[in-house]
C-alpha cells in the first residue's frame, strides 16, 4: 500500500540516522580549466527549506546537478539522504526528486504516459494509484490524456513537479523552477512548492528574491562557486538581505 | 534482474510509441537509403556482371549512411525538453538505459532494411531474400546499433552532432562493414554456412565486445 510521506517519516529518519539530509564537504567541480564550485561545504538538516541565491555562473545549477548525482564532483565528499555519492548513486536517486527549468518530459507522450514511464523507471508499485494522487495534488487530472507538448508552460511545470514527487522522495531539488513562468505561473508554483515545505527537505535555487525568501527557512548566497552567505530565515531581515545580495552579486532584484 | 529487463522493456516500449507517433527515425532511414539506391542505380548503370561485383557494397553504403541518420535521431528525442536528464535522474541502471535505447535503434534499422530489400531487388535485379543474408544483416546491424547508440549519446552533447557521429562511429565499425560486405557477397553467390561462418563469427565477436563495452561505457558518456 502506498503511504504518503509526512513530517513524522522525516523525523523518524533523523532520529534513526542522526545524519543530515545533505552533507557536502569541500566540493570542487572543474570543467577543464574553469572552476565552477570551489571547496564548497554545506550541511542541510532534514525538513529544512534552503534557498540558494546567486548570479548566473555562480555554480547553483552545478550544485543541484551534483546533489542529484547527474554530475560527479572533481573532488570532495558528498552524502545525500545518508548515502555516499561515491557508493551507489542509485540509492540517492531513489530519495531525490528534481525539478529544473526544463520539464524533463517527452513531448509526444501524454501526461499519464510520461508519469507511468517514470514510475516504471523507479520500479514503483501502485503506479496508477500514485499517478492519481499526484494528479489530484497538482490539479493535472484533466490533462492526463493530453500530450505534454501541447500543454501550457505552467501546466508542463505541474507535470514536471508531479514527476519529481511521484516516487515520494525525501529531498526535493528545485533548480530555478520559476524560469519561463509568468506572474500567475509563479504564484501557482509558489503554492505548490509551499505545500512541500515541512514534508520534504527542499533545496531550491532562484534569482527571484521575493519568491525565494518567502518560501525558505534558510537562505544562502553562492558566489564564484563558494557559499558567501548562509543564515536561517529567523535571523534574516529581508531588507538587509537585499543589501547583502547586492553586495555579493552586484545585482538588484 | 527482473527490474533490469523491465527497465529495458519500458525504454524500448517508450521509444516504439514515440516512433509510432512521429515516425521520424524509420522515415529518415528509409528515405535516405532509398535515395542512395536510386542515385547509385542511375550513376553506375549496372550491367549484370557489374551488379555481381558492386551490389553488396551498394547495399551496405546505403544501410551504413542511413543508419547514421537513424542513430542521430535516437537521442534527439531524448534531448528535446532535456528528457535524457529525467531518465538519468532515475535509479535505473545505465546499462539498462543503454540496452533499451540500443534495442530500439536495432529494431528501427532492421525494419528499414527489411523494407528496402525488395526495392533493392527491383532496382538491381537481384534475389536478395536468402537466409544467410538475413543472418549477416542482423549481425552487422547489431554491431552498428551497439556502437552507434553509445556514440550517438556521446555526440548528443556536441554542437555538430551530425558530423561528429559519423566521424567517431565509422572508423570503429570498419571491421563490421568489411565482414558485412564480404558476407553479403558470399550470400548473393549462394554461399553456405561453411563459407560465410568465419565472417559471421567475426561479427559475433565484435557484437559481443561492443555490447558489453558500450553498456559499461554508457555511464561515463551519460555524464556531462
Amino acid at each position: 500500500m502506498y503511504v504518503t510521506r509526512d513530517i513524522s517519516d522525516t523525523m523518524t529518519a533523523v532520529t534513526a540516522e542522526q545524519k543530515p539530509a545533505v552533507t557536502a564537504v569541500q566540493l570542487t567541480k572543474r570543467y577543464g580549466s574553469r572552476l565552477v564550485l570551489n571547496k564548497l561545504s554545506l550541511t542541510v538538516e532534514w525538513g529544512e527549506f534552503l534557498t540558494v541565491f546567486g548570479l548566473n555562473g555562480s555554480g547553483k545549477t552545478t550544485l543541484i546537478r551534483i546533489l542529484a548525482t547527474l554530475v560527479k564532483p572533481t573532488s570532495g565528499d558528498l552524502d545525500v539522504a545518508t548515502f555516499s555519492a561515491k557508493g551507489n548513486p542509485s540509492n540517492i536517486r531513489r530519495e531525490v526528486g528534481v525539478v529544473t527549468h526544463q520539464p524533463l518530459l517527452y513531448r509526444d507522450l501524454t501526461t499519464r504516459e510520461n508519469l507511468r514511464f517514470h514510475g516504471k523507471m523507479f520500479a514503483m508499485n501502485n503506479i496508477d494509484l500514485r499517478i492519481e494522487r499526484v494528479g489530484d495534488m497538482l490539479g493535472i487530472k484533466s490533462n492526463m490524456q493530453i500530450k505534454v507538448g501541447t500543454l501550457s508552460h505552467g501546466m508542463q511545470k505541474r507535470v514536471a513537479i508531479a514527476r519529481a514527487i511521484m516516487h515520494d522522495p525525501s529531498i526535493l531539488l528545485l533548480d530555478e523552477p520559476e524560469t519561463g513562468l509568468d506572474r500567475d505561473g509563479i504564484s501557482m508554483l509558489k503554492k505548490i512548492v509551499a505545500g512541500e515545505r515541512g514534508i520534504r527537505t527542499v533545496i531550491m535555487t532562484t534569482h527571484n528574491l521575493d519568491y525565494g525568501l518567502e518560501l525558505a527557512t534558510r537562505a544562502t548566497i553562492l558566489s564564484e562557486g563558494s557559499i558567501a552567505y548562509d543564515k536561517q530565515m529567523s535571523a534574516i531581515c529581508k531588507d538587509e538581505f537585499r543589501e547583502v545580495y547586492s553586495r555579493f552579486t552586484g545585482a538588484t532584484n | 534482474m527482473i527490474v533490469f529487463w523491465s527497465t529495458v522493456g519500458a525504454i524500448l516500449a517508450k521509444d516504439l510509441v514515440l516512433e509510432f507517433r512521429n515516425k521520424e527515425t524509420i522515415t529518415s532511414i528509409l528515405s535516405f537509403s532509398l535515395l542512395s539506391l536510386i542515385v547509385l542505380n542511375f550513376a553506375l548503370r549496372p550491367t549484370p556482371s557489374l551488379i555481381s561485383v558492386v551490389a553488396p557494397g551498394i547495399l551496405w553504403v546505403a544501410f551504413t549512411f542511413s543508419g547514421i541518420l537513424g542513430l542521430n535521431r535516437a537521442f534527439a528525442v531524448e534531448e528535446d525538453q532535456d528528457a535524457i536528464q529525467g531518465l538519468l535522474l532515475t535509479p535505473a541502471s545505465r546499462e539498462a538505459i543503454y540496452l533499451g535505447k540500443m534495442l530500439g535503434c536495432l529494431l528501427f534499422m532492421l525494419v528499414a532494411e527489411i523494407i528496402l530489400l525488395p526495392i533493392f531487388a527491383v532496382l538491381f535485379d537481384m534475389a536478395p531474400f536468402k537466409p544467410m543474408l538475413m543472418v549477416v544483416m542482423f549481425m552487422a546491424t547489431l554491431g552498428f546499433a551497439s556502437v552507434g547508440t553509445l556514440f550517438s549519446a556521446l555526440a548528443m552533447n556536441t554542437k555538430s552532432r551530425e558530423i561528429m557521429l559519423p566521424m567517431l562511429f565509422i572508423p570503429i565499425v570498419v571491421p563490421i562493414i568489411i565482414a558485412a560486405v564480404v558476407g553479403t557477397d558470399l550470400a548473393f553467390k549462394g554461399g553456405g554456412w561453411q563459407e560465410i561462418s568465419k565472417w559471421i563469427q567475426l561479427m559475433l565477436v565484435f557484437d559481443l565486445i561492443a555490447v558489453v563495452f558500450c553498456a559499461f561505457g554508457f555511464d561515463y558518456v551519460a555524464e556531462d
